[in-house]
């Protein structure tokens, strides 16, 4: 029964139950103790134009994309810090996307601090990686589609997180009672693939399904000029299976992995050494993927104050033309320019090159601060003769230009 | 005979006692970062505020944590409170007395902790008259020294960056002759020209034994900029170990 009435809700909805009612047995407890407590309320609210270069390839699509986006934060601390609640939500409205058109819970965790170890229960998000054109170690949280298209935003995940200070590095151990499923673009947004994904077309490998738990644990350490993290991950994977039928229709469903994750930074100098490699072992495929490269930074240019920052990295995935991120065999090249100015400009170009085919994708951002709490960013993500062979394919005529102004509070 | 005997005790003392400048110099700056010993570990609020030639001022607001190693240098961790759209970037840095220092930079959009290069020491940092050298933690081993005389109450001593990476050619110290507190500092660029001036304000007693500025004022006499930083709620011996500066640490800095 009680599932029934929970399969009948969005999963943003169910993660939203649970947490108020999460927040509310915390807040009791909270109340009890009144002495010390610090409270703060921040956020933004974002308006953003997205505009494409070319018609859309599928029905329903448009060129000009208005939306807007509110992230509110919250966060309570207690006992001089040590113990606290953590609170970012995310809500955005999109002209035409109805599936863009989504909320979330970010983070909202309690979280006790000691000497040596701290414990975090809740919604929060884990970052692990060295590398900046892909994250491959990165596993914990699941990629909000349809808000990034690098892929750089996430889902706040279901945790128990424990961490663990050593003399001989960090131990993270997590528990993660609830998969997120990707949410990918509606019937009038850009950049989905040709067929409509909805939520309700994913199956899983565990009958469990989004019930099944996940568990991870990263020991991470640094030494001189070497900053390490080892990480395995066994659970259900963030990154969904696709499956041909013999009819032609295509199976989509999210199956039980085991990865292991190796992420290393060496720091000389201006040089920074980084590399991330991922080993994926489950029943429908094992693949390998590598992400490697340099960068280095001119600091102080000729005395402007300006920051140079070259970026070179190369990436492998050996499942070749199943790889969904279409970086199989490319290399990244990225120029970043830190102006250090009191609006803290910056613009980052980059550019993706297949090394067999003739795929390309450059990206463009730049930010400035406007008074003292405004901020205005201007992306551009450019595809060029995309491959046929490859996912990406399916947004080939999806390059666009976005310009945001967000107030900040 | 007596005079040979003179002669020589003269040459004697001379010899035992007298100090190059460079000695004296670098006795000073002993002298003031053992004058300065003990604190163990400490906290503070920061504005700062920047003005531009036209005399336009904007804010930021900062916090800092700061361990005392004797071994080897500080520890530290810097908090962004405003402008609001960097809330929560966070730094922290293992300052050494010899070789870079290991620095970590926390990004809260993407809950990222990234390892950055400490080469960049001659940078502005946040658009600021400050240098990031300007601003980390002042480690006798960074620099040679060299004397030059004692006037209005201050040791005037001329330093020398070690590391080559440094904006400066050289910095006038002005240590007050009385307790060791810096009262002012001149920075010249790489080429030999003044390029700024430090001036300490509104020193308090800590402790009955730390001196700490109120207010440093900083000004580019070649860009006609300012900044100033104040210095509000300042701790000491909180207790904070080696714990309270690991990446964890950064992260909930940050959050």
């Amino acid at each position: 029964m009680r599932i029934q009435i929970l399969s009948r809700i969005g999963s943003a909805w169910r993660v939203a139950i649970l947490a108020v009612f999460f927040f509310s047995v915390l807040n009791s407890t909270l109340y009890a103790q009144e002495e010390g407590i610090t409270r703060e309320f921040s956020g933004n609210v974002s308006l953003e134009n997205r505009f494409f270069l070319n018609d859309g390839i599928y029905q329903g699509q448009h060129r000009n994309y208005l939306s807007m986006s509110f992230t509110p934060e919250y966060l309570v601390e207690w006992k001089e810090g040590k113990k606290s609640i953590k609170f970012i939500g995310f809500a955005r409205v999109d002209q035409y996307d109805s599936k863009r058109t989504h909320f979330d819970i970010r983070e909202l965790y309690y979280q006790v601090v000691k000497t040596d170890w701290e414990l975090s229960i809740g919604l929060k998000k884990i970052f692990w990686g060295v590398t900046e054109s892909a994250h491959l170690v990165d596993i914990i949280n699941q990629t909000d589609v349809v808000e990034s298209f690098d892929g750089e935003q996430k889902l706040g995940q279901p945790m128990v997180h424990f961490s663990y200070l050593s003399t001989v590095g960090t131990f993270d151990l997590f528990a993660m009672p609830y998969f997120r499923k990707r949410q990918f673009p509606g019937r009038e947004g850009r950049l989905r693939p040709a067929f409509l994904i909805d939520k309700g077309d994913f199956t899983f490998e565990s009958s469990a399904e989004e019930y099944r738990p996940d568990f991870a644990i990263r020991w991470s350490h640094f030494v001189g000029a070497f900053d390490i993290g080892l990480s395995h991950f066994y659970g259900t994977g963030r990154e969904q299976f696709f499956s041909p039928n013999a009819d032609g229709s295509i199976d989509i469903f999210y199956g039980i992995i085991n990865q292991t994750g190796l992420d290393v930074q060496a720091t000389t100098g201006p040089i920074l050494w980084k590399l991330e490699g991922i080993l994926r072992e489950s029943d429908f495929q094992d693949m390998k993927a590598l992400a490697t490269g340099i960068e280095y930074t001119f600091g102080n240019v000729w005395n402007s104050g300006i920051d140079i920052g070259l970026v070179g990295e190369y990436l492998y995935d050996d499942r070749d033309n199943l790889a969904f991120s279409s970086l199989q065999d490319d290399l990244f090249f990225a120029t970043r320019l830190a102006f250090n100015d009191t609006q803290d400009t910056q613009i980052l170009l980059g550019g993706i090159f297949d090394r067999e085919r003739s795929s390309e994708l450059i990206s463009l951002e730049g930010s400035r601060r406007f008074g003292s709490s405004w901020k205005g960013v201007i992306e551009a993500r450019l595809l060029n003769d995309i491959d046929t062979k490859e996912f990406i394919y399916f947004v080939r005529e999806d390059s666009f230009l976005q310009f945001s102004l967000a107030k900040y509070f | 005979m007596k005079t040979i005997f003179t002669y020589i005790l003269t040459v004697l003392t001379i010899t035992l006692f007298a100090q190059s400048a460079e000695e004296k110099g670098l006795e000073i700056a002993k002298k003031a970062d053992l004058v300065d010993l003990g604190f163990e570990s400490s906290s503070v609020k920061m504005t700062m505020i920047l003005t531009n030639k036209q005399g336009q001022e904007s804010t930021r607001f900062l916090q800092n944590k700061t361990l005392e190693l004797t071994e080897d240098g500080d520890k530290s961790l810097v908090v962004f409170n405003s402008p609001k759209d960097v809330q929560g970037t966070a730094t922290m840095t293992f300052t050494h007395k010899e070789g870079p220092d290991d620095q970590w930079l926390y990004l809260p959009a993407l809950k990222r902790v990234k390892r950055i290069s400490s080469s960049n020491k001659s940078g502005p940092f946040v658009g600021s008259e400050f240098a990031f050298e300007d601003l980390s933690s002042q480690e006798v081993e960074k620099y040679t020294y060299k004397y030059i005389e004692e006037t209005g109450g201050n040791h005037v001593v001329e330093r020398y960056p070690v590391d080559p990476k440094s904006g400066y050619t050289k910095q006038i110290v002005y240590w007050n002759a009385e307790n060791f507190r810096i009262e002012k500092i001149e920075f010249f660029d790489r080429r030999g020209a003044l390029l700024k001036t430090l001036n300490y304000g509104g020193y308090q007693l800590y402790l009955g034994k730390h001196w700490r500025a109120d207010e440093l004022s900083m000004e580019n006499h070649q860009s006609n900029k300012k900044t100033k930083l104040i210095f509000e709620d300042y701790a000491f011996k909180i207790g904070l170990a080696d714990n309270d500066f690991s990446q964890n640490s950064l992260i909930r800095a940050g959050r």
